[in-house]
């Protein structure tokens, strides 16, 4: 760390580089901090700062009966999301960390799929694929297309944890009779759990946050909160939209300093 | 694993053919449990994304008679509105992976240059944006950019403009609202590869007489050039796929190639058409993503566990 500063360049020198750097970050953060600060305004039109303070943005978000029943769509499809997706990634992570099953390439490549090909793509297939068997619209068919986006969030990031741990912990404790569920649960996973515990909070945002897929397979009853806040978005500008991207950014903010804290946790 | 109770013959040695026999049957039981643990993560996969993509690709290869037929794929070289969209989609996708070259790589050579901590801290910059909804920036952008947004009423009352400058809805507009989500997607693998760079490089460089800028241009720069690859593919792929910024700031005038798909499909329920053109748009993505690990021997999709 003491070196790494040990270059013949001052501070100084490198002025320009910072200003440049600072104005990307001021470009990356700003529009966030905007509407975070939006999202107080007490007027209707758009003011920055704005002249007056208020929370109505927020009482009329919290008392609509739509955007209510969006969010819980939203919270209900995260939460399963999270949990499917946590289950069947770290059974995959588990496998392919193995590394005795022939094909880990391919099966690498299946299960990052939904990373490479186009999100339309999968929301016009799935789509499709649902019209057939009568998921569209479903809580059901909402969890499962948010699985299989969320699964290769969580498979890289178990991996990453079961690759920093020494496998031969696990092979001890089967050689001394352990079996291999309880050898798992018992020596494995209580330390690879903070992995665990971030791939299942990047597997909620990810389902919270998705837009294009759910903008194809929900709807009515089952309205995601971004299927209603995208329609509202073609209309017109809602205010209130402020404030619910406030606690979106807020939400964010939050899972991922559990999952850095998680991350550094051991 | 039941190695240990492997038999062992009369003298009480392990007998080598029973053993090797147990053996095997153990790897099999091993390998079966594996696939177990692996089958429900793939089957979910292969039945949601390969399965109906492969149906779609099967539905773009008949016209709307049910006659096998390359019609749909006629079309995009026949009617100048498909045309128009692939050259918006790739101009769009151009400019937005430029501009982000041009932003992206003094903030990763800056925070690759900054102590760990300092680094640490800049680098939430990149990563709340990252992760904060799509949805959440674009409104952003179109609160900041729309005819009675910020941006208008801050000029017009500084007295620089006396009517609203039409700055959203228009290609300008689809450009920086993406360029301000693609940007983490070229600042992080970009940012993780110069800091692999090793710093006695440069300093042996300086050490033999090179100036800052010459040790920069010619030990730096190539040495960051993978990294730099990977994020500009990842973000190329990503715009050639992209709906939300575009379906919502480009009011209308900016068609890309996903909007073009979700009219064939919601709008004209004209399956062939959308189809035809998902196939297409994977199939420029995998031979993007395939040159690039050709000619680099990485994968791009790096940035996603870089996090």
């Amino acid at each position: 760390m003491s070196m790494e500063n040990s270059l013949p360049i001052s501070h100084r020198q490198r002025l320009w580089l910072y200003a440049l750097g600072g104005l990307v970050m001021l470009f990356l953060i700003a529009p966030s901090v905007i509407i975070v600060i939006m999202s107080f305004s007490g007027s209707s039109l758009l003011q920055f700062p704005p002249q007056e303070w208020s929370l109505r943005w927020y009482e009329s978000y919290f008392g609509s009966v739509e955007w209510r029943d969006a969010t819980i769509v939203s919270v209900k499809v995260a939460v399963m999301t999270a949990i499917a997706a946590t289950l069947l990634g770290t059974a995959a992570a588990y496998a392919i960390n193995a590394r005795t099953l022939r094909l880990t390439g391919a099966i690498n490549a299946l299960l990052t799929a939904s990373l490479i090909i186009p999100v339309i793509l999968i929301g016009i297939g799935t789509f499709f694929l649902y019209a057939r068997i009568g998921l569209n619209n479903t809580l059901t068919g909402l969890v499962i297309a948010h699985t299989v986006q969320a699964l290769p969030l969580v498979v890289l990031t178990v991996l990453s944890g079961l690759r920093s741990y020494d496998m031969n912990q696990e092979m001890v404790a089967r050689s001394l009779g352990a079996g291999r569920f309880s050898a798992f649960f018992q020596v494995t996973m209580p330390q690879i759990r903070f992995s665990i515990v971030s791939g299942a909070l990047f597997a909620f945002i990810t389902s919270f946050d998705e837009v294009v897929v759910s903008l194809f397979i929900s709807g009515g009853e089952t309205t995601t909160l971004t299927r209603r806040m995208f329609n509202a978005l073609r209309d017109q500008i809602d205010p209130t939209i402020a404030a619910i991207s406030t606690c979106l950014i807020v939400l964010s903010i939050v899972l991922l300093s559990a999952a850095q804290l998680f991350g550094r946790g051991r | 694993m039941s190695v240990a109770s492997a038999s062992l013959d009369h003298a009480g040695r392990p007998d080598r053919a029973i053993n090797a026999g147990a053996l095997r049957a153990d790897a099999r039981r091993e390998s079966r449990g594996l696939l177990a643990l692996l089958s429900p993560g793939l089957l979910l996969v292969f039945a949601v994304i390969i399965v109906p993509i492969g149906w779609l690709f099967w539905l773009s290869l008949f016209d709307e008679t049910g006659q096998l037929s390359a019609s749909n794929y006629a079309r995009f070289f026949e009617q100048a509105s498909y045309i128009k969209t692939f050259v918006t989609t790739f101009k769009v996708a151009f400019t937005v992976t430029g501009a982000c070259v041009l932003f992206g790589y003094p903030l990763a050579y800056m925070l690759s240059q900054l102590p760990r901590r300092a680094a640490g801290a800049c680098l939430i910059f990149v990563i709340l944006p990252f992760w904060t909804s799509v949805l959440v920036r674009t409104y952003a952008w179109l609160v900041i950019l729309q005819r009675k947004g910020l941006v208008n009423t801050w000029l017009i009352d500084l007295g620089v403009i006396g009517q609203p400058l039409p700055l959203a809805n228009n290609f300008a507009a689809v450009v920086i609202g993406m360029t301000h989500i693609m940007l983490p997607f070229l600042v992080l693998p970009l940012y993780a590869s110069m800091k692999s760079i090793d710093t006695d490089c440069l300093r042996a460089g300086m050490n033999l007489g090179a100036s800052p800028t010459a040790t920069f241009r010619q030990i730096f720069l190539p040495l960051s050039l993978p990294g730099l690859a990977s994020g500009v593919v990842i973000v190329f792929v990503l715009c050639l796929g992209f709906f939300v910024t575009p379906a919502l700031m480009g009011g209308g005038k900016v068609i890309m190639w996903a909007m073009r798909m979700e009219q064939a499909t919601s709008l004209y329920s004209n399956w062939g058409a959308g189809a035809a053109l998902g196939v297409v748009l994977l199939a420029a993505t995998l031979a993007l993503l395939g040159l690039f690990h050709w000619l680099l021997g990485t994968r791009a999709t790096g940035v996603w566990s870089e996090r």
